[in-house]
Order: C-alpha cells, then structure tokens, then sequence
C-alpha cells in the first residue's frame, strides 16, 4: 500500500434522522490514518452536518457534531461545501462550524478547513478523486 | 480489473444489495477480480446466517454466501456497525458474553480500515446505497 490515493467522502444526508452521517464521520476519521489524501464534501442535506451549536439533548441521540471541530487533527484539510445546497436550505457558511488546519511549516498558523465551492466547481472536484466514498 | 465494492443497506428494504450483487456476479462473469465487498450501515444485515424468506423469495444471505463460496470472494462485515445491529460471529460472541451468533458463510467480521485498504488496492470502487 504505497502509492497515494485521493479519497473523498461525499455526504449528502442530514446529520441526525439516519445514521449515514455519524457513520461516515467514523470512515473518515479511520481513513486519516491511512495516509491518503482526503477530502471532506458535504452536498444536499449534508450541509447541516456543519452546522454550529446542534444540541440533540431531546432526540436522546448522541450530539456528534463536536467531533468535526477534530478533523484538522486528523490533517484533513480539505472540506468543501456546495454552495448551492446552503443556499438553498437559507445557509452561509456562517453558520457552519469554523474548521481549522494547522500548517506546520508556518509555525502552526491555523487555516480554514472549509471551502465554499459551486456545483461546478465541486463536480470538479469529484472529477480528480480516485475514490469517491458516498454517504 | 481489480473492485471495491461497498453496500450501505440491508437486504429486501431496499434494493442495493440485491443490486450489488448481480454487479458483483456481472464483473466476475466479464473476468474481472472483486478485491473485497465490505457491509456497512444497515448492510451488515446482508451477513447473517438466519435470514429465512419465504420460499418464493431469493435468499440474499444465502446468495452472497454462495458467491463468496464459489468465486472465494471477500465478504467483510463492519465490525462498529456490526455490533450496532446485532451481527456476531464466535469471536464477537464470546467478547460481548452473547448466547449464540449469526454471521454468515463467507462473512468476516473487521475493521473499517478494510475499506480503506479495499480502496487504495482496488482499480474501482463502487458504493452501493440510498
């Protein structure tokens, strides 16, 4: 297992009704480890994964949501956002989670996570992915 | 040509895994190689042995059991997802103290990291779900 591969998991469902969101943040978390280069999309209901101050203490299901705040840790750099599908659903980015990387090679200068991408520009980037793992 | 396969749903539900399955015995048929079908979500639910529809309706356990069987394919059940759900293999019985188990013939139990490593090694993958 040498050669480098670009993986994107592309999340389309809304965070909590069924469980594809919490279970694809578990591959994504997994698949850091495997020293690929990741990319994160959230797309179509999938917006609403990122978004800040969830609070599920009345659905009695576990709030997730912190643990995206955990994936530059993981050196994920890459997250994009379809614009289109915030705006659709009366989102900015504002209203997501603000996700940070650290760049090492500029003495661990946080860097924004995510990137705000037209359906266009996202068809893109799923057009240079060798796997493209779909939730 | 080397395939990944990965099914997010269970059977009879939904159509993928019938869907995947016919995929799986299609690419086989054109001589090509499945590296690994990983089970993931509801998926698991394709991996275990006490599926019993009735008469008239395929058994999709059974099916996968017997394309694992006869093309010594790699059937991987996602252990997190697995426990979630209740599909248990010997090891997984006597690690949670459960009185029995139900993984299938042909079905392993494992890691995440399995379809990872399906995807790194694999020409193609394709998912199969909602």
């Amino acid at each position: 297992m040498s050669s480098i591969k670009k993986f994107c998991y592309l999340n389309r469902k809304a965070p909590y009704g069924t469980v594809y969101a919490w279970e694809a943040l578990e591959v994504v978390l997994i698949g850091a480890a495997f020293d690929q280069d990741c990319s994160v999309v959230f797309t179509d209901d999938g917006v609403y994964q990122l978004l800040k101050g969830q609070d599920t203490a009345d659905l009695g299901i576990k709030n997730f949501s912190p643990t995206y705040s955990a994936l530059g840790d993981y050196d994920i750099r890459k997250i994009y956002v379809e614009k289109e599908s915030l705006e659709e659903r009366g989102l900015s980015v504002d209203d997501l989670q603000h996700l940070v990387w650290e760049d090492e090679d500029e003495d661990y200068a946080e860097k924004d996570s995510i990137m705000v991408v037209t359906k266009d520009e996202l068809a893109q980037v799923l057009d240079e992915q060798d796997v493209v793992l779909s939730f | 040509m080397k395939f990944a396969i990965q099914v997010n749903e269970g059977p009879y539900t939904h159509e993928a895994s019938v869907t995947a399955l016919n995929f799986v015995k299609a690419v086989l048929k054109a001589g090509h190689e499945v590296f690994r079908v990983f089970f993931y979500h509801d998926g698991v639910n394709n991996g275990t042995r006490y599926t019993s529809p009735p008469r008239d309706d395929i058994n999709i356990a059974d099916s996968w059991s017997e394309l694992a069987k006869t093309h010594n394919l790699d059937l991987v059940v996602c252990v997190a997802a697995a426990q979630r759900r209740g599909i248990v293999d010997q090891g997984e019985q006597e690690r949670n103290g459960k009185d029995g188990n139900n993984i299938a013939d042909g079905f392993r139990i494992s890691g995440l990291g399995q379809l990872i490593e399906a995807g790194i090694e694999a020409d193609r993958s394709v998912v199969f779900g909602d």
